[in-house]
C-alpha cells in the first residue's frame, strides 16, 4: 500500500499528465506584504514578486538565497499556507485552487513539507508515532492502518519503531527529530517534499546521513524534492537543477552544472565566489561583494541587485531585467541585462555572445 | 605542550580544564580535560559540533557560566594571572579590558534600548575613564575601523535598525573598544549570510593581525577555520581530540573523528554517490561513554578503546593527536 516502491522505468500510477508534463509550474507568483514603515508610511516587502518556474517529474529544484530573499515565502505560497496575490500553480497539468482544476486540500495530499526547526514542528505533547500517523488519519485512513503506516515509514527513515514509536520530541536529538518530521511528511504518499532548509539546524555528521536518507527515499517513493537552503555546497550536492533568488526575484536558473560551472549573474558569482576553498593556502583576500542585501522593504527600482553589482548601469536602475525562457527544463537564464544584447547594457554584447 | 622551546610565555594557558554542570538529576560532563595554548597574535580555531565543549570552554575562560551550577577544575592563567581566582572586580577589569568576546547572534548580545554608540562609550569610560566625548570619538574611530559606512549616523542607531552583518560589525568594534590581548569569538559568522559572513571574516583576520591579539575561533564550519584560523583543535564530547596547524589538520587528519567530520563535508562531492557519514550521533554528556568518547561511532575502533581514556600523543612536530590507533601506529604504548 504506502510503502511500494517505483523502479525507475514503471510509470508511477497516480501520475495523470504523463512524464513529459512538469509536476509543477508555476507561473507570475507573487506576494507583497503590507508594513507601516517607522515613520508610519504604508509600504510593502515585497517578497516574491512575479516569480516562475517549473518542477519536473523526479527532479531536485534546488533553490538558494540569503535571508529576505523570499525563499521560505515561496514554500509557503506553493503549500498555500499564505494566500498569493497573484500567479497560478499547475500541478501535474491540472490548475489549484480553480474550477476546472484540483482544490488546494488536494494538492496539500500530493505536496508535503519538512522543515528547519524540527523540535517546534512536531507537537511535543504527541508521541512521535502518533505524529506520524496523524497525516494518514485525517485523510481518512483507519486507526489501525495509520498506526502500520506509521510504523513502517519510521523504519524507512531509519528509526526503530518500537524504541523510538513511544518517545516524545524532546527526548530524540535533532537529526533523530528530522528523520521523524520527514517521515510524517512521507505518510500520505505526497508525490513532491519541500525541504524548508530541512538540514541547516543539524550538526554536520548528521547532516551528511539525513543527506544520504533524502536521496534514498527519493528513489524509493519516486519523489520531486523542491530543496531550500542557503549552503550552496549542500544544493550543489543534492539537486538538479538550481534556481537562484535575490530580494523576491529568481535572477538565475538552470542545471547545477551548468550554474556551478558557468554562472553568469554577478550575485550567483558572488555567492559562488564567497565560498571557502577549503584550503589554507588560498584563502579569500577579498570580499567578492560588499555589504548587506538591502531590505525587501521597498527594494531598489530596475534590477533588484543594482546596490550591488560593480556592473551597474543607468539601465539597470531603469529596467527591471526579464528571466526569458524558464519554462525548458535545459535552459540557463538569467536575468541581468549584461546577458541581454538588446538591452543597452554596455557589457550586453560582449558578455551576452560569450 | 609539544616540546618546542617557546620564546615568551603563552598569552593563555589552560591545564586540565574540566566543566561540570550538576543538577539534581544528573551531572553534565561538559569539559573534561581541556588543555591548550594561545599565544599573542595567534588564531587557535575551536572546531566542535553542537555539545562538545567548544562555547563552554570560552564561557568558563570569561567565567561567564553560573557559579551555583557548576563545577570548574583546572587551572586557566591570562597574561600571567590566575583566571579562576579571580574576584568580581578583577574579572570586572578583566572582561572587555584584558579579554573580550564577540557571539553568534550580536540581537541577543547587544543591549536593545540603548543605542549601540552609547553600549560603546559605555564599554570605553567603564574601562579607560575619560569623557563621553572622548569615548564617543573613540567609538566612532572603531566604526571607521570595522567600515561601517556612514559611521556617525550609525552610532546613534539602535541594534534592531541595523542590519544582520552591521550589526556583527558593531559588536566587533565594541569588543575591540579596549584594545582586548585576547579576543574570544564564538561562532560569529554562522547566522550570516554568505556574502556577508566572509566580508565579516576577512575583516576580522586583518583587525586580528594589525592589533596583535590572541584569539580563539569557535566554528563548526571547516571552511571558516581553513579561512582564518593558524591552529585548530578538534573537540568531541568535551575533549580536544586532535591539535595542530590548520593546513596540516586539513591535509592529513590523523583522529577517525576529524577525519570523519572532512569526509562528511559536503564539498565538492560527488554527486549521485552517498556521503560517507560518521553513523550514529555525539554522546549523551551525561553519561559518557567509558574509554575513548568517539569509540560508539568508530569504524577502526580498538578492543582497548572501550577501558582506556586516549592520552595524548605527537605525531609530529606540533601535532598532538588522543587516539589509541594513532599511538600504536607511532609504536608508542598505549
Amino acid at each position: 500500500m504506502q510503502t511500494q516502491t517505483f523502479p525507475d522505468d514503471d510509470l508511477d500510477p497516480r501520475d495523470r499528465g504523463g512524464q513529459a508534463q512538469p509536476l509543477l509550474i508555476v507561473e507570475g507568483l507573487r506576494k507583497f506584504f503590507r508594513v507601516k514603515t517607522q515613520d508610519g508610511k504604508a509600504a510593502a516587502v515585497k517578497a516574491v514578486d512575479d516569480i516562475s518556474f517549473t518542477v519536473f517529474k523526479g527532479e531536485t529544484l534546488g533553490v538558494v538565497g540569503e535571508s529576505g530573499c523570499g525563499k521560505s515565502t515561496l514554500a509557503r505560497l506553493l503549500m498555500h499556507l499564505i494566500q498569493p496575490d497573484n500567479g497560478t500553480l499547475i500541478f501535474d497539468g491540472e490548475a489549484v485552487d480553480s474550477p476546472d482544476g484540483i482544490t488546494i486540500d488536494t494538492l496539500r495530499r500530493q505536496v508535503q513539507m519538512v522543515f528547519q526547526d524540527s523540535y517546534s514542528s512536531l507537537n511535543p505533547r504527541m508521541p512521535v508515532r502518533d505524529s506520524v500517523a496523524f497525516g494518514p488519519l485525517v485523510h481518512g485512513k483507519k486507526q489501525a492502518e495509520a498506526r502500520a503506516v506509521a510504523k513502517d515509514m519510521l523504519m524507512k527513515v531509519g528509526l526503530n519503531p518500537e524504541l523510538f514509536g513511544p518517545r516524545y520530541p524532546h527526548e530524540l536529538s535533532g537529526g533523530q527529530k528530522q528523520r521523524v518530521n520527514i517521515a510524517r511528511a512521507l505518510a500520505i504518499s505526497p508525490r513532491m517534499v519541500i525541504l524548508d532548509e530541512a538540514v541547516s539546524a543539524l550538526d554536520k555528521s548528521v547532516e551528511a546521513q539525513v543527506l544520504n536518507l533524502l536521496r534514498q527515499l527519493k528513489r524509493s517513493f519516486n519523489l520531486t524534492y523542491l530543496f531550500i537552503s542557503h549552503d550552496l555546497n549542500v544544493v550543489q550536492y543534492i539537486s538538479d537543477r538550481v534556481l537562484v533568488m535575490y530580494l523576491g526575484r529568481v535572477v538565475e536558473l538552470g542545471p547545477v552544472e551548468e550554474i556551478f560551472s558557468r554562472p553568469k549573474h554577478p550575485y550567483t558569482r558572488a555567492l559562488l565566489g564567497s565560498r571557502s576553498s577549503m584550503d589554507p593556502a588560498r584563502r579569500l583576500e577579498e570580499p567578492p561583494i560588499t555589504g548587506d542585501p538591502p531590505s525587501p522593504i521597498d527594494p531598489p527600482s530596475g534590477c533588484r541587485f543594482r546596490t550591488r553589482c560593480r556592473y551597474v548601469e543607468t539601465v539597470c536602475e531603469a529596467v527591471m531585467p526579464e528571466l526569458g525562457a524558464w519554462r525548458d527544463r535545459e535552459s540557463h537564464v538569467t536575468a541581468c541585462h549584461m546577458q541581454d544584447p538588446g538591452s543597452g547594457h554596455s557589457l550586453a554584447d560582449v558578455v551576452g555572445r560569450a | 605542550m609539544d616540546g618546542s622551546i617557546m620564546p615568551t610565555r603563552p598569552l593563555l594557558e589552560i591545564e586540565d580544564l574540566t566543566v561540570r554542570f550538576v543538577t539534581r538529576e544528573a551531572t553534565v560532563h561538559a569539559v573534561n580535560g581541556v588543555s591548550l595554548q594561545v599565544k599573542a597574535g595567534e588564531v587557535l580555531c575551536i572546531l566542535g559540533e553542537s555539545g562538545s565543549g567548544k562555547s563552554v570552554t570560552l564561557r568558563a575562560l570569561m567565567r561567564l557560566l553560573p557559579a551555583g551550577r557548576t563545577r570548574i577544575d583546572g587551572r586557566i592563567s591570562l597574561d600571567g594571572r590566575d583566571v579562576l581566582s579571580m574576584d568580581r572586580k578583577g574579572l570586572q577589569a578583566m572582561r572587555g579590558g584584558l579579554v573580550s568576546m564577540i557571539f553568534q547572534e550580536p540581537m541577543t548580545a547587544l543591549d536593545p534600548v540603548y543605542t549601540v554608540g552609547e553600549q560603546i562609550v559605555e564599554t570605553v569610560r567603564q574601562h579607560r575613564g575619560g569623557s563621553k566625548a572622548e569615548a564617543r570619538a573613540r567609538a566612532l574611530e572603531l566604526f571607521e575601523l570595522v567600515k561601517i559606512p556612514s559611521p556617525e549616523r550609525r552610532l546613534d542607531a539602535y541594534p534592531h535598525e541595523l542590519s544582520g552583518g552591521l550589526r556583527q560589525r558593531a559588536m566587533i568594534a565594541m569588543a575591540l573598544s579596549c584594545g582586548p590581548r585576547l579576543l574570544l569569538a564564538d561562532e560569529p559568522t554562522t547566522a550570516l549570510d554568505a556574502t556577508v559572513q566572509i566580508q565579516v571574516l576577512i575583516l576580522l583576520r586583518r583587525l586580528q593581525t594589525e592589533m596583535g591579539m590572541g584569539t580563539i575561533f569557535v566554528t563548526h564550519d571547516l571552511g571558516v577555520a581553513s579561512e582564518i584560523a593558524d591552529r585548530i583543535a578538534v573537540m568531541y564530547a568535551g575533549r580536544i581530540v586532535e591539535e595542530g596547524p590548520v593546513a596540516d589538520i586539513l591535509a592529513n587528519p590523523k583522529h577517525p573523528y576529524t577525519q570523519g567530520l572532512m569526509a562528511s563535508t559536503v564539498h565538492g562531492q560527488d554527486r549521485g554517490t552517498d556521503i560517507a557519514a560518521i553513523p550514529g550521533s555525539p554522546p549523551d554528556l551525561r553519561r559518557l561513554p567509558s574509554g575513548c568518547s568517539f569509540r560508539p561511532r568508530c569504524s577502526v575502533s580498538l578492543a582497548a578503546c572501550r577501558d582506556t581514556v586516549p592520552q595524548p600523543v605527537f605525531p609530529a612536530a606540533n601535532r598532538m593527536v588522543r587516539c589509541l590507533r594513532a599511538a600504536a601506529e607511532l609504536g608508542e604504548v598505549a
